[in-house]
C-alpha cells in the first residue's frame, strides 16, 4: 500500500515538526522571559501555540485537499499534496517562532483556535442532518425521473418484480409498479396497534409512579421500565416472531380464525411494549411538573384524588402527554428489527391486522440487501421510502417539541 | 333539585370507588409493564441457556489408511450419522500432517451432530427410530453426554449448527465500537462544550440545538441510507467493514453523547467558574481544568449508554452490509465484518431447529453484555456523583 506509507511518513513528520515546534517555541520563550522581559503568556502557551500553527494549516490543507480530490476527481497525486503541506507546516513554524514576543497575547490565540475547532465540531451534527437529507434526496429524485411521484403516492400495487429483471437486462421494466400505499398502510396498522399497546399502559404507569407510589417503588420501578427501552430491537424481533407470533396464531384459532404466522400483531404488541418508557418517562416528569397548587385547590374544593387526577391534573399535563405519544409513534414508525424479523414481505392492503402485511422500513431493508445493482429502480426505491419517513418523523418530533415548548411556557417549568 | 343526606353519601361512596379503581387501574398497568418483562426475560433464559451446553460423544476413533483418504473410514459407522460433519472432515488432514498416527486408535468424545444435541435437550430433531434407540444406549452407558460448549464462545460462524459460534461477532462488535467511541466521543464532547461554555446565544446556536435533539429522534435506519449513500458510496470506505458500520453508529450516538455531556456540565455550578476566572483564568482554561473534570463521571456515564445503545443497534449495519457470513475470528478495520445484533439476525434466519437455541444464545450474550454496560455507568455515577 503506497498510501499507507506515505501517509505514516506523513504523519511522523508533521509530529516531528509539532515537536520541533514546541521545544523551540519554549526554549525561545524562557530565554526571552529569563532575560528579564515581562510577557503577556506562560512559556507553554507560547510553546503550544507553534505548535498549533505549525499543525494546524498544514492538517487543514491535506485534509481540504483530499476533499477537492474526491469531489472534483482532480488527480493531484497524493505526494504532492502531503509534500506541499509539510511545506506549509514549516513555514507556519518559521512565522509562529518569529511571533514569540513579549508582548503577543498567546493565550488568547490559542483561546481563539480552540473556539474554532469547538465550534467546528458542533456544526458536524448539522451536516450529519444535511448528510442525510442530501443522499436521500439525491437518490429520491433519480428514483422519480424513472417512476412518477404521483405513481408513487398513490398507488396500490408495490410490485418492484420486474424492475430487477431490466436490471440483468431482459425486459424493459415496465412491468414494475412503486404504488407505495400498501407498504404505508402496513405501517400505519403495525403503529396503531403499538400505540393501542403503549399509550394506555405508558401513561397509567406514569399515573400511578408520579400520584400514588410510595418512594421506593417509584425509585425501583422507573429503571425497570427503562430496561425495556434498552433491550434491542432484534432482540425484540426474536421475541415476537418466535414466541409472540405463535401465540397470536394459538388464540385466534381459537375464535376460529386464521391468522398468518407473519401477522401484524405479533410486532405490533411487542413494538408497544417497547416504547411503553418512551411514554410513561416523559408522561411522568410531565405530570410530576404540573404545579401542586392546582391538586391542592381541586382537593380543596372536594374532589376525590381519582376526580383530581382525571379532571385537573391530566387536561394540564395533556401538551406533554400528547407529545410524549407523537415521539412514541415516530419510535414506531421508523422501527426496523422487529417488523423486519416478525411482519410480513407482501404488500398487503388490507384491514385485517391478522394476515400478513409489510412496512416502509422492511421495504427499504430488503431493496438494499439484495443484489441488485444500486442504480436499478428497485435500490432506488428505498430512498423514495426513505425520504417519506424522514419527512414524517421530522414533522412529528417537531411538533412533539413545541407541545412541549407549551407545557413549559405555561407552567414555567424548565426541567423539561 | 335536593337530595337527601343518603343519597349524597351513596354518590360519595360511589365517587370514592371510582376513584380508587384508578388506582388500582394504573398500579395494574404498570404490573402488567414489569411481567412483560418478566415473560420476556424467562422466554429468552428458557430457549437461550441450553445453547451453553453441546451434545458430545465418547467414540473410538481407528486412524487407518482408509481414513486419510475418508475420514469417515474413522468411526463406528453405527455412529457416524450422530456425529459432526465437522470434526470427520478434519481426519484426513490431521492425518497428512501427523503419518505416525496411522494405524493407531484412539477413545476420545467429539462434538454431536446438532440433531443429537436437539434430542438430548427435548427440542424438535429429525433423527429416524434406530437412532433414537441406539442414542438411548448409549447415554445409559454414559458415552453421550452434554457438556459446556466451548465452540459457541470459541468460533466464528458456520452453516453447520454446532460449530457455529459467536466470537468472531464479538470481535467485530469491539471493533466498531473502537471506531464508534473514537469518533463520536471528543466529538460530542466538543460539541457539548462548545454549546455550553463559549456558544454566543444566538440562531445558529439555537438552530444547532434543535438539530440535535432532531437528529436523536431520527429513526436509526436513516442513518443506514446515509452511511450506504455518503460513507460507501461517495467516500469508498470498504462495504461490510467495522470502518463504515462503526463510522455510521458514531452519527447516531453523537446526540446521545452531546445531550449528556451538556447535562454534567450544566450540573457544574456556576461558582466554580467564578473562581476560575475570578484568578484569571481564560475560558478555555476553566473549562479544562475544572468544569470538565468535575463533569467527567457525567460525561462518561452517558457515553457508556450511548455506547450500549449503538451496540445493540442493526438496522443501519444491516444497510450497511455488516450481515456478512464471517466463520473466522479476524480483527481489521476494513475487512468484512459481523457484529453481535446482525449474527443474531442471521442466526435466526437460518431453518435449521438448533440455530433457534443458538440465536437465543447469542441474545443472553448480548443482553449480558449490555446488562452490565448499563449497570457498570449506573454505578461509576453513584461512585461519583456530587450533590452541590
Amino acid at each position: 500500500m503506497q498510501t499507507n506509507q506515505l501517509l505514516l511518513i506523513f504523519c511522523g513528520a508533521l509530529l516531528l515538526l509539532g515537536l520541533l515546534a514546541f521545544f523551540a517555541g519554549r526554549s525561545k520563550a524562557t530565554r526571552l522571559r529569563s532575560a528579564g522581559t515581562a510577557m503577556f503568556a506562560q512559556p507553554d502557551q507560547y510553546a503550544w501555540f507553534t505548535v498549533l500553527s505549525t499543525a494546524g494549516p498544514a492538517v487543514l490543507v491535506s485534509t481540504l485537499g483530499a476533499f477537492v480530490l474526491l469531489l472534483m476527481g482532480a488527480d493531484i497525486p497524493t505526494l504532492y499534496l502531503l509534500a506541499a503541506s509539510l511545506v506549509i507546516a514549516a513555514i507556519g513554524l518559521m512565522v509562529s517562532l518569529n511571533q514569540v514576543k513579549p508582548d503577543f497575547h498567546a493565550r488568547q490565540a490559542i483561546e481563539r483556535v480552540i473556539r474554532m475547532v469547538l465550534a467546528g465540531a458542533a456544526l458536524i451534527s448539522i451536516f450529519t442532518t444535511f448528510g442525510i437529507l442530501f443522499s436521500i434526496i439525491s437518490e429520491a429524485l433519480r428514483f422519480f425521473q424513472m417512476h412518477s411521484f404521483w405513481e408513487f403516492i398513490t398507488g396500490t400495487t408495490w410490485n418492484p418484480g420486474a424492475s430487477f429483471l431490466a436490471s440483468a437486462g431482459r425486459g424493459d421494466g415496465s412491468g414494475a409498479e412503486f404504488g407505495s400505499v400498501p407498504l404505508f398502510a402496513g405501517t400505519f396498522m403495525i403503529t396503531a396497534i403499538a400505540m393501542l399497546v403503549a399509550v394506555p399502559i405508558g401513561l397509567l404507569s406514569a399515573i400511578y409512579m408520579s400520584e400514588y407510589a410510595p418512594r421506593n417503588v417509584r425509585t425501583v420501578a422507573k429503571p425497570v421500565l427503562e430496561v425495556l427501552a434498552g433491550i434491542p430491537t432484534v432482540v425484540y424481533g426474536f421475541f415476537a416472531a418466535i414466541t409472540v407470533a405463535p401465540i397470536i396464531v394459538n388464540i385466534a384459532g381459537f375464535f376460529g380464525l386464521d391468522a398468518s404466522y407473519n401477522n401484524a400483531v405479533a410486532p405490533g404488541v411487542v413494538m408497544g411494549i417497547m416504547i411503553i418508557p418512551f411514554i410513561s418517562s416523559l408522561s411522568d416528569d410531565v405530570i410530576n411538573s404540573v404545579p401542586d397548587s392546582m391538586r391542592q385547590g381541586s382537593l380543596a374544593l372536594g374532589m376525590t384524588k381519582g376526580e383530581t387526577i382525571r379532571d385537573v391534573v391530566i387536561p394540564a399535563a395533556l401538551p406533554g402527554i400528547i407529545s410524549a405519544a407523537l415521539l412514541g409513534m415516530s419510535r414506531a414508525l421508523g422501527e426496523t428489527m422487529i417488523v423486519v424479523m416478525a411482519a410480513g414481505m407482501r404488500p398487503n392492503l388490507t384491514a385485517n391486522p391478522l394476515e400478513d402485511m409489510t412496512t416502509v422500513t422492511v421495504r427499504i431493508v430488503a431493496a438494499l440487501t439484495g443484489d441488485q445493482e444500486f442504480e436499478s429502480a428497485e435500490t432506488l426505491s428505498a430512498f423514495a421510502l426513505g425520504l417519506v419517513l424522514f419527512a414524517v418523523t421530522l414533522a412529528l418530533n417537531l411538533v412533539s417539541v413545541l407541545m412541549i415548548r407549551r407545557f413549559r411556557e405555561k407552567y414555567r417549568v424548565n426541567n423539561l | 333539585m335536593s337530595h337527601t343526606f343518603d343519597e349524597i353519601s351513596q354518590q360519595l361512596k360511589r365517587r370514592h370507588r371510582k376513584s380508587a379503581r384508578l388506582k388500582w387501574i394504573s398500579m395494574g398497568s404498570l404490573g402488567l409493564a414489569g411481567l412483560f418483562l418478566i415473560l420476556f426475560f424467562a422466554d429468552m433464559l428458557s430457549k437461550g441457556l441450553p445453547a451453553f451446553q453441546q451434545a458430545y460423544i465418547q467414540t473410538e476413533i481407528s486412524y487407518t489408511e482408509e481414513a486419510e483418504s475418508d475420514g469417515r473410514q474413522a468411526f463406528d459407522q453405527e455412529l457416524l450419522p450422530l456425529i459432526s460433519r465437522t470434526v470427520v472432515r478434519v481426519i484426513p488432514m490431521e492425518l497428512r500432517n501427523n503419518p505416525e498416527m496411522i494405524g493407531t486408535s484412539e477413545a476420545q468424545w467429539v462434538l454431536a451432530n446438532s440433531e443429537v444435541d436437539q434430542y438430548l435437550k427435548g427440542h424438535r430433531h429429525r433423527l429416524s427410530e434406530e437412532e433414537q434407540a441406539a442414542l438411548d444406549e448409549r447415554v445409559e452407558a454414559g458415552q453421550v453426554d452434554l457438556r459446556f460448549n466451548s465452540t459457541f464462545f470459541g468460533s466464528g460462524d458456520s452453516k453447520i449448527a454446532e460449530n457455529a459460534g459467536i466470537l468472531s461477532a464479538v470481535v467485530g462488535t469491539v471493533m466498531t465500537m473502537i471506531v464508534t467511541l473514537l469518533i463520536s466521543f471528543p466529538i460530542g464532547v466538543m460539541t457539548a462544550v462548545y454549546l455550553e461554555e463559549f456558544a454566543p446565544d444566538n440562531r445558529i446556536t439555537q438552530a444547532i440545538e434543535i438539530n440535535i435533539n432532531n437528529l436523536a429522534a431520527i429513526p436509526s435506519i436513516l442513518f443506514g441510507l446515509l452511511g450506504l449513500a455518503i460513507f460507501i458510496n461517495f467516500f469508498g470506505v470498504p462495504r461490510s467493514s467495522p470502518l463504515a458500520g462503526g463510522m455510521t453508529l458514531a452519527l447516531m450516538t453523537l446526540p446521545v453523547i452531546i445531550i449528556s455531556t451538556r447535562t454534567a456540565l450544566r450540573s457544574v455550578p456556576d461558582s466554580i467558574r467564578h473562581a476560575a476566572f475570578g484568578v484569571g483564568c481564560s475560558n478555555w482554561q476553566v473549562v479544562r481544568d475544572h468544569v470538565l473534570p468535575l463533569a467527567m463521571p457525567g460525561i462518561m456515564t452517558g457515553s457508556i449508554i450511548g455506547l450500549a445503545q449503538a451496540m445493540g443497534e442493526t438496522a443501519p449495519l444491516i444497510i450497511v452490509g455488516m450481515v456478512a457470513f464471517i466463520p473466522d475470528v479476524g480483527a481489521s478495520f476494513t475487512n468484512a465484518a459481523t457484529v453481535m445484533p446482525a449474527q443474531i439476525f442471521t442466526w435466526s434466519g437460518e431453518p435449521e431447529q438448533a440455530f433457534v437455541e443458538k440465536t437465543a444464545g447469542g441474545i443472553l450474550v448480548l443482553l449480558t453484555i449490555l446488562i452490565s454496560l448499563n449497570a457498570f455507568a449506573v454505578v461509576l455515577r453513584k461512585k461519583f456523583e456530587r450533590r452541590w
